[in-house]
């Protein structure tokens, strides 16, 4: 890394991009493939998966290793920070596409089939008896009778666990600019396992809606928009925690200083990110 | 750059743009044009057309005007030197607003059209249209009055894959159906639009009517025929491999006539249709000699189960592989007379004659490589009538 | 006001010392990190995916020639319409303007390269993967997708195996453009040379900026779409059926939030392109290069807006009828300023008319026409008589192929002497440009006529009413096809060499672009040029 400070690091060739394409390639074609029935396609698709994971591995180390050698000015540093904003954007239009199905199925769809405003043949011909309620599994009773998740049980668990995880890793971020190594090494770790115990509770809240609720991804459109919206939000959580967990690897290795920590922030954000949508889960899907 | 390709510029412009003009008169027998139609929105919604295109005539004739003048003075090869002004706040709010206000100007006609477009009170009668792959269901609200309207079967013949007849010796060529929508004059009818499968669209443009078929919902619409007459349409939604094969005729009657087809309906009996020309089987050429139980089933079965018989999975089953076809015949003459409720399979007891139903079912039961040896006769047809 | 630009071009003297050429052989494409080499490789491929999706119109309009079925099937005719218009969205045009942008803006803006180049080349090799999965569907049991390139269901679920590889192929494709777009978006903030203010950038770099937050927006929708899609008919849910609750014009009101912001992802950059363009031929700086700036972004904006204008039929309530036609006929507005101001700029100029401008030239008359018919189909009472006939095919062939196709080639013929450092023959260039502007006419204006007759599109077969003007079609079509063969000789031609092209190649144009020898050399700016 012969590179000098003031100088715009381009990095040489990379072979990191090219792996992840063949990565891709396996896992979603592999998959593909067994959604068509062939159980081979499954494995493919695993294989796909690793590889995809070791190519994450290979290139953020690449980068790591760039930036630990200090081939990083500060102008770097605010292309990564601003390209880490517009991913999180993106992800937020990602969730407001289900979000808008879920307030346009809710709001809109289901009065339709009640019979609502020039709907009221639909209703009458083609859905006789069906009353616009919410939740509903639509007029064919789509998974049969079904009981919903109440937002007082583990869900409100849930909440607070994102909400202090929220408040535990900034924290570390306050501990991390102020040079607290111990408070900044406890803080993402609290986060981390405030992280994983949130996909804990949440799957545990799967068993139970399969178990006990009869609600399923089958149960009409409430089942629909329910293990959708929170499905994509818990894997979103375990990617950030994952994310976190590397960071605090490198945080006791004393990756980061008080002046640069781009990744720190950018899992941050990211935390704070899976956070909001968390929120708004709360409030439109448990709540309302 | 020459002084002459510039003008060669120009002169090929004008020549491009003459003969769009001219073309026209030159297939002056051809329809250019939106058509009027038979009811009063139908003609609203003319006048709409021509008034933008008109808009957009006048302001293409400015705009381009301006331009072709500024590409033959303002060229260097006439000497002409730059300017350097570039922004005028005055020009830019004048063309902001003028715009602004042609908009509105055409927008308030728009409008109102639209509002008695969706105004359905006091319609007088109502028809329940429902969409299939790939045929229509008509059934008339409050009369025991329902029918599948099907592509008329001299087109049906010659649309097959290099069929060998001329599509121009077919009368109406894919505009024709077996049994038309039949409807009085002068009568508000509500139409309420619906699909059994994927979304179709039902279009009528001489009544400026065409309002998708969407499953599990019905959309409502309304015309108000002003001629009798018999007026044709296609179905306007992507909804498949025979989507350019579901056409939809409208036979506008006189309210007697209307009332005497209704009534005679009603009572169960087969009606010739005062003013169709639906029955065209006679005039197709392939339709003179008897058709095989191959050639049928390409026809009215290979659409979806394909002429190979391996249907085209997950939508529609082959048969080769069909425990049904393989497995007792009452079953078989069972599924294709009636049809299985809820899928696009449809039963096709009116729709074909006995002997025809028996050449298809022996054929399938004999085809690639079943040879079942069984054969099915017209009458066991009949007797599952 | 707008840019002025004077670099000193002998920054490059001083700043050869670190490296190199190109590096050679395979790896120089497949593990590109510079902006050029990967800029080449999207306009490549862009050129290969417009040949793909030509063809598979080719057998469309060979069908098409005559009524009566000839020589598909038509399950057949519709998969290759189906991909003709995946091909040609998500392979022709969209992967050229990247290409053009990855080429160009690093360039315009004084910057060393594309602010994050290893995430570079993997937008690009994304692109390979998702198309690959596309074409493969040709060969699957089942065939290709044949629901239109807007997938509506139910019917898009009674694809065959093709299915979920539709969908992943829209989960890459999409990837692919997010991460271009981040790209684009952070070089242009992070990256400008000093001077560079937001308000002199060029309009390409403009229109490419509004551009990428369209993208940032519009592709994790359509994701979000697919994804649906792919869980109603794989996993149970209820999404889009009204059985279990849900809605089939649901996924189209999802689908057109994406598709109408895409639309105009496909017509912006071109706007930028001529904008570059005829200023240079016109030798007069750009009119109203703020207000062009302004209008740029209205239009971004109101595109978000607009999208239930393609669902006028669906069966809407009467207040979003009116919303919807009312927001989209808006839109004529900030379009007019743009084409007033490109005449403006022209007005009193001192024209010449190499093929860039020549194709400019076509691109603001025939883009036009094709804005005009699109607010015919604005007009919602209207609208339910052109809707899914080929009135609307000739709109959009109006806006796409002179409109977005032909300021790609302006912008090829353009910069091409500057990636290569030969120039153009421009004898042969102009052939190309009257062949294409003849038959582009031929082919998609008898269009509008048949579809007022009442020509339905997608459909293989027609009435005998309408056999004139198909065979009129069809031949333009043909002969489009073939001119663009002549526009791969011209390419492969001026790469291979021919007269050097000198650091301007036009007569005085502006730009930083201009200030670096022909060819640009493999990296350029690598420390920031000094602006006035
Ligand atoms: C590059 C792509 C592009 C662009 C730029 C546009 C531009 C516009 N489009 Fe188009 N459109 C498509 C691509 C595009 N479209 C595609 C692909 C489809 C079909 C998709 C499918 O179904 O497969 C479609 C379909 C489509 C429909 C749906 C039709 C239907 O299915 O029924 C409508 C309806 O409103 C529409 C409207 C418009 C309007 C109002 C504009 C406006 O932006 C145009 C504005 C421009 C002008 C008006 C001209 C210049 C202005 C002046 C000179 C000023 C003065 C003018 C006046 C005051 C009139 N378009
Ligand atoms: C995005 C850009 C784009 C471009 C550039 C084009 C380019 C062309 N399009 Fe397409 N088109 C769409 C986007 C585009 N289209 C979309 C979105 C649809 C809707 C799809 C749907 O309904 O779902 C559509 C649909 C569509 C239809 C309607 C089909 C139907 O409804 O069934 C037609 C019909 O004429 C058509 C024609 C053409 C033609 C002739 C060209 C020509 O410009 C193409 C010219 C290029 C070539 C021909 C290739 C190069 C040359 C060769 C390969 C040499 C060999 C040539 C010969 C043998 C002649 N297009
Ligand atoms: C519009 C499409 C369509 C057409 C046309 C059609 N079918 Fe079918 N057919 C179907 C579908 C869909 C099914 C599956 C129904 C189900 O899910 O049970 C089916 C099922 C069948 C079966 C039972 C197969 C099985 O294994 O369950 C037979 C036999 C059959 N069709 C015969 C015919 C014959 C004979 C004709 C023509 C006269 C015909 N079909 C026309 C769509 C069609
Ligand atoms: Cu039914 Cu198209
Ligand atoms: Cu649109």
């Amino acid at each position: 890394m012969d590179h000098t400070h003031d100088k715009y690091y381009i990095p040489h060739g990379s072979h990191w991009p090219v792996v992840g394409s063949c990565a891709l390639f396996m896992m979603l074609g592999g998959f593909a493939v067994y959604l068509n029935g062939a159980a081979i396609g499954g494995t493919v698709s695993l294989i796909g998966l690793a590889l995809l994971v070791v190519m994450l591995a290979g290139w953020f180390g690449t980068v790591i290793a760039e930036s630990m050698s200090d081939c990083y000015n500060s102008q770097v540093d605010k292309s990564f920070r601003m390209g880490m904003m517009w991913f999180i954007f993106s992800e937020v239009m990602f969730f407001a596409a289900f979000f808008g199905a879920l307030f346009y199925a809710r709001q809109l769809v289901i009065p339709w089939l009640g019979g609502e405003g020039t709907k009221f043949m639909t209703n009458l011909m083609l859905w006789p008896g069906f009353e616009a309620l919410w939740p509903s599994n639509g007029p064919a009773h789509a998974g049969g009778e079904f009981e919903t998740m109440a937002a007082a049980g583990l869900p409100a668990i849930n909440t607070a666990i994102l909400l202090s995880s929220s408040v535990t890793i900034t924290i570390a971020h306050h501990a991390l600019k102020n040079g607290n190594r111990l408070l900044l090494n406890l803080g993402v770790l609290v986060t981390v396992i405030l992280g994983f115990s949130f996909i804990f509770l949440q799957a545990t809240e799967y068993m139970h809606a399969y178990s006990e609720l009869n609600l399923k991804l089958s149960t009409g459109i409430y089942g629909s928009t329910f293990f959708v919206l929170t499905g994509f939000h818990g894997l979103h959580v375990t990617i950030g925690a994952i994310f976190l967990t590397v960071i605090w690897f490198r945080v006791l290795r004393g990756h980061f200083t008080p002046q640069k920590h781009f990744a720190f922030e950018a899992a941050a954000w990211y935390w704070h990110f899976v956070d909001v949508v968390w929120l708004c889960l709360y409030f439109f899907v448990y709540w309302l | 750059m020459t002084n002459s390709s510039g003008f060669r510029l120009v002169g090929k412009i004008t020549t491009l743009l003459g003969l769009m003009i001219i073309a026209p008169s030159a297939f002056a027998d051809m329809v250019l044009n939106l058509r009027r139609g038979v009811t009063d929105i139908s003609q609203t919604v003319y006048e709409l057309h021509m008034l933008i295109l008109w808009v957009c005539v006048v302001i293409a004739i400015v705009v381009f005007g301006v331009m072709i003048v500024s590409i033959v003075l303002h060229r260097r090869s006439r000497g002409a030197e730059a300017a350097s002004f570039s922004h005028s706040t005055k020009a830019e709010l004048i063309w902001t607003i003028i715009p602004v206000i042609i908009l509105v100007w055409m927008a308030v006609p728009a409008a109102k059209t639209l509002v008695v477009m969706e105004d359905l009170r006091d319609s007088e009668m109502t028809i329940k249209i429902t969409g299939y792959q790939w045929r229509w269901h008509y059934s008339y609200l409050g009369t025991e009055v329902d029918f599948f309207s099907t592509l008329a079967r001299s087109s049906n013949i010659a649309r097959q894959l290099r069929s060998g007849v001329d599509p121009f010796s077919v009368e109406n060529y894919l505009l024709d159906v077996d049994k038309p929508l039949v409807v009085p004059v002068d009568t508000k009818i509500r139409l309420l639009i619906t699909s059994s499968d994927v979304i179709h669209s039902w279009w009528m443009p001489s009544f400026a009517v065409k309002k998708d078929a969407i499953p599990g919902f019905i959309n409502e619409v309304w015309f108000k025929a002003n001629e009798t007459g018999t007026f044709r349409g296609q179905c306007a939604e992507l909804c498949g491999r025979g989507h350019g094969f579901m056409p939809i005729v409208v036979d506008v009657l006189s309210q007697q006539d209307y009332a005497a087809w209704i009534d005679a309906k009603d009572r169960g009996e087969t009606v010739a249709m005062v003013d169709s020309t639906a029955d065209t089987t006679a005039e197709a050429p392939a339709a003179a000699r008897e058709l095989s139980g191959e050639e049928l089933y390409n026809i009215s079965c290979g659409a979806c189960h394909q002429a190979n018989g391996q249907g085209l999975p997950p939508a529609f089953p082959g048969l080769v592989d069909s425990a049904v076809v393989d497995g007792p015949v009452a079953e078989h003459i069972d599924i294709v007379m009636n049809g299985r409720v809820g899928t696009a399979m449809v039963g096709f007891s009116t729709q074909l004659s006995d002997a025809e139903l028996a050449a298809i079912i022996s054929y399938e039961r004999n085809a690639w490589g079943l040879n079942s040896g069984d054969t099915v006769q017209a009458s066991d047809i009949a007797a599952a009538r | 006001m707008g840019p002025e630009y004077e670099a000193t071009a002998d920054q490059y003297q001083a700043d050869d010392h670190d490296h190199h050429g190109a590096p050679s052989g395979i790896k120089r494409w497949l593990f590109s990190t510079n902006h050029k080499d990967i800029g080449t490789m999207y306009l490549v491929f862009s050129l290969l995916m417009f040949f793909v999706g030509g063809t598979m119109i080719m057998i469309v309009r060979a069908e098409l020639f005559q009524p009566g079925l000839q020589f598909v099937d038509p399950a057949f005719f519709n998969q290759m319409t189906t991909m003709h218009g995946l091909v040609m969205v998500f392979g022709a045009i969209m992967p050229a303007f990247v290409g053009l942008a990855n080429w160009m803006i690093p360039m315009m803006v004084g910057a060393p390269d594309m602010a994050l180049p290893r995430m570079n080349n993997w937008s690009f090799w994304l692109l390979p993967v998702g198309f690959t999965f596309l074409v493969a569907t040709l060969f699957m049991p089942g065939g290709a997708p044949a629901a239109g390139w807007t997938m509506y269901p139910p019917l898009v679920l009674q694809t065959g195996d093709a299915f979920p590889f539709l969908v992943f192929a829209v989960h890459i494709l999409g990837a692919s453009s997010i991460m271009g777009a981040i790209n684009i978006i952070v070089t242009i903030m992070n990256m400008r040379a000093p001077k560079m203010t937001l308000l002199k950038m060029p309009l390409f770099v403009w229109t490419w900026f509004i551009t990428a937050f369209l993208l940032l927006a519009a592709m994790p929708v359509f994701a979000g779409a697919v994804t649906m899609l792919l869980f109603d008919q794989y996993f149970g849910t209820h999404f889009f059926n009204a059985a279990g609750g849900g809605d089939p014009v649901m996924f189209q009101h999802i689908f057109w939030f994406f598709g109408h912001p895409e639309v105009y992802i496909m017509i912006l950059p071109a706007f930028g392109i001529v904008s570059e363009i005829i200023p240079t031929f016109a030798r007069k700086p750009l009119f109203g290069y703020n207000s062009m700036v302004y209008a740029t972004a209205s239009i971004a904006v109101l595109s978000f807006i607009v999208w239930a204008h393609h669902m006028f039929t669906v069966g809407m309530p009467l207040a979003a009828e009116l919303f919807f036609m009312f927001s989209t006929m808006l839109i004529a507005v900030p379009t007019g300023v743009k084409v007033f101001n490109w005449i403006a700029t022209m007005w009193r100029g001192s024209m010449t008319f190499e093929t860039p401008m020549l194709f400019s030239l076509a691109f603001v008359f025939l883009f036009t026409i094709g804005g005009f018919s699109g607010l015919m189909l604005a007009i919602t009472p209207v609208d339910f008589q052109y809707h899914d006939t080929y009135f609307v095919v000739a709109h959009f062939h109006y806006v796409l192929v002179p409109g977005s196709l032909f300021g790609i080639m302006a912008g090829v013929y353009y910069w091409l002497p500057k990636w290569t450092g030969h120039v153009v023959d421009e004898k042969l260039a102009k052939t190309h440009f009257w062949l294409s502007a003849i038959f582009v006419n031929i082919t998609f204006f008898p269009q509008h006529f048949l579809g007022l007759a009442g020509m339905p599109r997608r459909i293989p077969d027609y009435s005998t009413q309408f056999a004139d003007f198909n065979m009129m079609s069809s031949l333009g079509a043909f002969g489009f096809g073939l001119s663009q063969l002549l526009f791969v000789y011209i390419v492969y031609r001026t790469v291979k060499g021919g007269e050097k092209a000198s650091s301007e190649v036009w007569d005085n144009p502006k730009g930083l672009e201009w200030t670096v020898p022909s060819p640009a050399p493999h990296h350029t700016f690598e420390t920031a040029p000094e602006l006035r």
